[in-house]
């Protein structure tokens, strides 16, 4: 194979290089003298356009095929998968264009851009270097975007503890790897998953798996490895923190996933009430299980928006494991539809709360107070995003938490999840009682009299409306991208390995 | 055609969010106009269906196909019985709200969403579609209670949500085992019921889906919900929250835990009935001593929701079939108290304290508020010639040939229930006869028109049911005629 045939095959990648490029220069060859709204405008404008044709490009799905021993892999889930993550990157540099907290402008969506190359490359990819690789172009792009506002010291607070968390985490993910090429001869996750002796478990391949599961722990913000998602989430400039949870978070589940359920094969031991085994099953449903009790009882006690949303995603990410411990078909096709409904819901959450913190200077609950008079759009679009996280129907996040849940009460025999997913429900009970919070001040408390006027653009409207009305067509007709996308092309994966 | 009343309450919602806010008269309108077609299409409903039809398909498509879920409407003797009754109370609900000056638009909205979302819930027989439609009942009602409420409202409305979810949570669980269990490729209610379930799980699995309904339905113990939400509730919330939403609860104990766990049933049928006379009688003792007028109806309700549940467990035909009646009956009656305590005496004289309307001589102030209470109260009690004395005596009949020692129990808390509704029609009305107190400085408003339509209407219903009960028991009784529902006898002692 000669580099143009590799050419050809990263054209999806390559796009956005090129657009990075294009929209770092044109900001600093062209409009560094205009207002920062214009240029916010330009940037996300060359940013979406370069996303589109990427989007375009991946549509037209080559043949399946693995190359370089899996460093990418083409094939119609990873393609999907490719395809989420732009159009994550498409919205988030839409709602960008509200904010003006840096006129650094060209370098910003640049480092969006780099994220998303990197989160590409981390999904189509089944050999440990290149998702390690991949992993940090990630991580190392979103620690620069955290610390973006340069005026707000929460927000280079926010990225040193991320920056510090996320660099221990890869130490140990590295070294988890490294004991797993060790074991098993292999940085192919299909010839890992043979070369691995079969249960029960080599002593080494357990302290692997933990430490491999920090590193995704970290990215994913489960419980242990989430301190630093409530302070990232608060302190990082909004479009940042958006970004940070939802494209970053459909990349690493999925990824986290594939390590499992492909890497792992026959390592999974038992999850089943009163029979657990050593595997990487049980280990993930207790971080499932941490993940859900704190995020939820820890959301109960928060009083800014972001903060709560990061607790929140603490909680989300639990309820996402589940569907990865159904460890089947189903499970992935759950996972990949929550994920998605949850990262364009939460994308629209942050838009809303962007809009109102660019207004009001903040975004503690009181910012909230009276918004339906304010902003009656705005508010509605808030609610429809709430519900949705708290699952109630006919709301995307109902009928997704409902696919998870029902996958994993069906893996295996005899219900053996079942406890597992009691109380992730139980749960999802505690946090109806926070999410009504938010839009009990949005909705019920009166605005202050001196309560700013909250303004925003028909653009930004538009682009949030469409987030609230995504997450209601695709909670009242879930087969839209069900059966029509998701379904076939976990199938296509799953019958020809 | 049934379908209509679900889809005409949401049309209303969404003409109501494009209205302009100012337009007060209009939101009215379209609220008004929104619930008399759904009541429309309620009666002509009823009068189309065939008795001993079963239960008659409305609509039947796949909705989600790799989960085999079913778009599945249809319609049986009891679902159409709730669906008039949500009828009914959603129109008097609108006319004992016309006085509503804040935020109207959004009012009537959030109230035909709730609608809406109940209609659904009485004609779903796709189980998923069933918890979609009764979740969706949960947020109006805490946005209708908070924005809108009295005392404590915040307090209320979101204990209400939260037991609300909790509830729904319990029967989420139940479902999706079932669905897992029963081979994971059907949601309809009729196909999961041919299924039978081990044993052991239905031994669990009928509580959480039992109690997790039965918790909306008021049952004690956890029914704390519902004096606090009703009490802080707007009328016409309260209203409806007594009137159907109580009834939803009911209605799923009945159609899904108890017809798709037969031994669960059977193994927890007399702690449920038990509890279900805990309810009866603590219900009344503790509206006995209530010092709040709303508090009072607030507790009864609990007391007579106690009767449903009875009934229900008696598994005997006429004790099912005074269940069903009861939920007509108390939706009825509890919606024209609470309209008595909420709109025409706490609107117009801003206090619920009995001590404190003692000494308004209420009787000569607003004498129609009076008479309606008086006749509410009558119904309420049980006096014969209102649909509640039928439902409760065939409750207890029921209740009389499967647990003796609890019908006698539930007697008692009939002559309690006497007890209470006399102190408070002597209290708040009557009591200023005796003190020849002067009426109010400052004469009240006067009752208006819609207000005497809406309370015409209840109190006509409920003696119309009372003096010809064949009206709807038919109904009733057909409903359970088919192979779903005839099941529940055979569980029952003869």
């Amino acid at each position: 194979m000669n580099y143009f045939d590799l050419l050809i095959l990263v054209v999806p990648e390559t796009l956005i290089v090129v657009t990075a490029f294009v929209a770092l220069i044109v900001d600093l060859a062209e409009m560094r003298s205009r207002p920062i709204k214009t240029r916010m405008f330009t940037a996300a404008m060359i940013t979406s356009v370069g996303c589109m044709v990427s989007l375009y490009w991946l549509s037209q799905t080559g043949q399946p095929s693995r190359y370089f021993d899996g460093m990418l892999v083409i094939d119609p889930l990873t393609q999907l998968l490719k395809q989420i993550v732009l159009v994550m990157t498409i919205f988030t540099a839409l709602i960008s264009i509200e904010s003006k907290f840096t006129d650094h402008v060209g370098e910003y969506f640049f480092l969006i851009l780099l994220a998303t190359v990197g989160m590409m490359f981390l999904v189509s990819s089944e050999n440990l270097l290149m998702i390690f690789v991949a992993l940090e172009l990630l991580s190392l792009s979103l620690y620069i975007l955290t610390a973006f506002n340069k005026q707000n010291i929460k927000s280079a607070e926010a990225a040193l503890k991320y920056f510090l968390f996320g660099g221990m985490s890869a130490a140990f993910m590295l070294f988890g790897l490294s004991l797993v090429y060790g074991l098993s001869g292999e940085i192919n996750l299909i010839q890992i998953a043979g070369n691995l002796h079969k249960p029960p478990m080599d002593p080494l391949l357990i302290v692997a798996l933990v430490m491999v599961m920090i590193g995704f722990g970290f990215k994913i913000a489960a419980v242990p490895f989430h301190l630093w998602a409530p302070d990232a989430y608060q302190g990082a400039p909004t479009p940042s923190a958006a970004f940070i949870a939802s494209g970053s978070k459909v990349a690493s589940f999925f990824i986290l996933a594939k390590v499992m359920m492909v890497g792992f094969l026959g390592q999974e031991g038992s999850g089943a009430w009163r029979s657990f085994s050593q595997g990487w099953l049980p280990l993930i449903a207790i971080i499932a299980a941490a993940s859900i009790l704190l995020g939820n009882l820890a959301a109960i006690a928060q009083t800014s928006v972001r903060r709560l949303l990061a607790y929140s995603a603490i909680a989300q990410a639990g309820y996402i494991l589940i569907g990865l411990l159904a460890n089947n078909q189903q499970g992935i096709e759950s996972l990949v539809f929550y994920t998605t409904t949850y990262a364009l819901t939460v994308l629209g959450a942050f838009g809303v709360v962007n809009i109102v913190q660019e207004r009001s200077g903040e975004e503690k609950f009181s910012a909230f107070a009276g918004l339906a008079k304010r902003a009656p759009l705005l508010s509605f679009c808030m609610m429809i995003f709430m519900l949705s996280l708290a699952g109630i129907p006919p709301l995307a996040g109902f009928f997704g938490k409902f696919y998870l849940f029902a996958s994993a009460v069906g893996a295996g025999k005899s219900l053996g999840l079942l406890w597992l997913v009691i109380f992730a429900i139980a749960m999802s009970a505690v946090s109806l009682y926070y999410y009504l919070q938010v839009l009990k001040q949005i909705y019920v408390s009166a605005a202050p009299a001196d309560a700013p006027a909250v303004q925003s653009t028909i653009l930004t409207r538009t682009i949030i409306a469409l987030l609230a009305f995504s997450v209601l067509l695709l909670g009242c007709v879930p087969n839209l991208l069900l059966d029509r996308i998701i379904i076939p092309a976990v199938k296509a994966v799953v019958s020809h390995p | 055609m049934l379908a209509w009343t679900i889809y005409i309450s949401f049309i209303g919602v969404a003409v109501l969010i494009l209205l302009p806010a100012e337009n007060k008269k209009a939101a009215r309108a379209v609220a008004l106009f929104s619930a008399l077609a759904g009541l429309a299409v309620a009666f002509a409903g009823v009068f189309q269906y065939k008795l001993g039809s079963g239960i008659a398909d409305i609509t039947n498509t796949p909705w989600i196909p790799s989960l085999s879920i079913h778009y599945h409407l249809a319609a049986d003797g009891i679902s159409l019985t709730l669906v008039l009754l949500t009828g009914i109370a959603a129109v008097v609900g609108i006319l004992f709200s016309w006085n509503i000056e804040t935020r109207v638009k959004e009012f009537f909205a959030f109230y035909l969403a709730l609608i809406g979302g109940v209609y659904g819930v009485f004609l779903s027989f796709d189980l998923f579609l069933l918890f979609v439609f009764y979740e969706l009942a949960i947020i109006p009602k805490y946005f209708l209670i908070a924005i809108w409420g009295s005392t404590n409202r915040e307090y209320g409305a979101m204990k209400l949500a939260l037991y609300s979810f909790v509830g729904s949570a319990m029967v989420l669980v139940g479902l999706i085992a079932a669905y897992v269990l029963a081979g994971a490729h059907t949601f309809d209610l009729v196909e999961l019921a041919k299924f039978s379930f081990p044993k052991a799980m239905q031994f669990w699995m009928f509580p959480f889906v039992f109690v997790g309904f039965a918790i909306l339905a008021g049952l004690w113990p956890f029914h704390t919900w519902a004096p606090t939400g009703h009490v802080a509730a707007p009328t016409a919330a309260s209203m409806l929250l007594a009137g159907v939403v109580m009834k939803l609860g009911a209605y799923g104990s009945l159609r899904v835990a108890m017809t798709l766990f037969p031994d669960g049933l059977a193994a927890w049928r007399g702690v449920i009935a038990a509890l279900a006379v805990v309810g009866i009688v603590y219900g009344a003792m503790v509206a006995l001593v209530q010092k709040d007028f709303k508090f009072v109806i607030g507790y009864s309700s609990v007391s007579h929701m106690g009767f449903v549940l009875l009934g229900l467990m008696t598994l005997t035909s006429i004790g099912l079939n005074g269940a069903v009646l009861q939920m007509f009956s108390h939706g009825i009656i509890a919606g024209l108290l609470f309209a008595v305590v909420g709109r025409m005496v706490y609107d117009r004289t801003h206090t619920r304290e009995l001590s404190e309307l003692q000494g308004m001589n209420l009787s000569k102030a607003i004498p129609f508020a009076a008479f309606t209470f008086v006749i509410g109260g009558l119904a309420s009690m049980g006096l014969p010639g209102f649909s509640g004395f039928v439902a409760e005596l065939q409750v207890l009949i029921g209740a009389w040939r499967a647990f003796p020692a609890l019908a006698i129990l539930a007697g008692i808390g009939i002559v309690v229930g006497v007890a209470y509704i006399i102190r408070t029609i002597q209290k708040s009305f009557f009591s200023g006869m005796q003190l020849s107190v002067a009426p109010t400085s400052h004469p009240l408003e006067t009752i208006s028109v819609p207000e005497r339509i809406g309370a015409a209407i209840l109190m006509a219903t409920t003696l119309l049911i009372g003096l010809y009960p064949t009206l709807l028991m038919k109904l009733i009784q057909s409903g359970f005629d088919s192979p779903l529902m005839a099941r529940l006898l055979k569980g029952g002692t003869p």
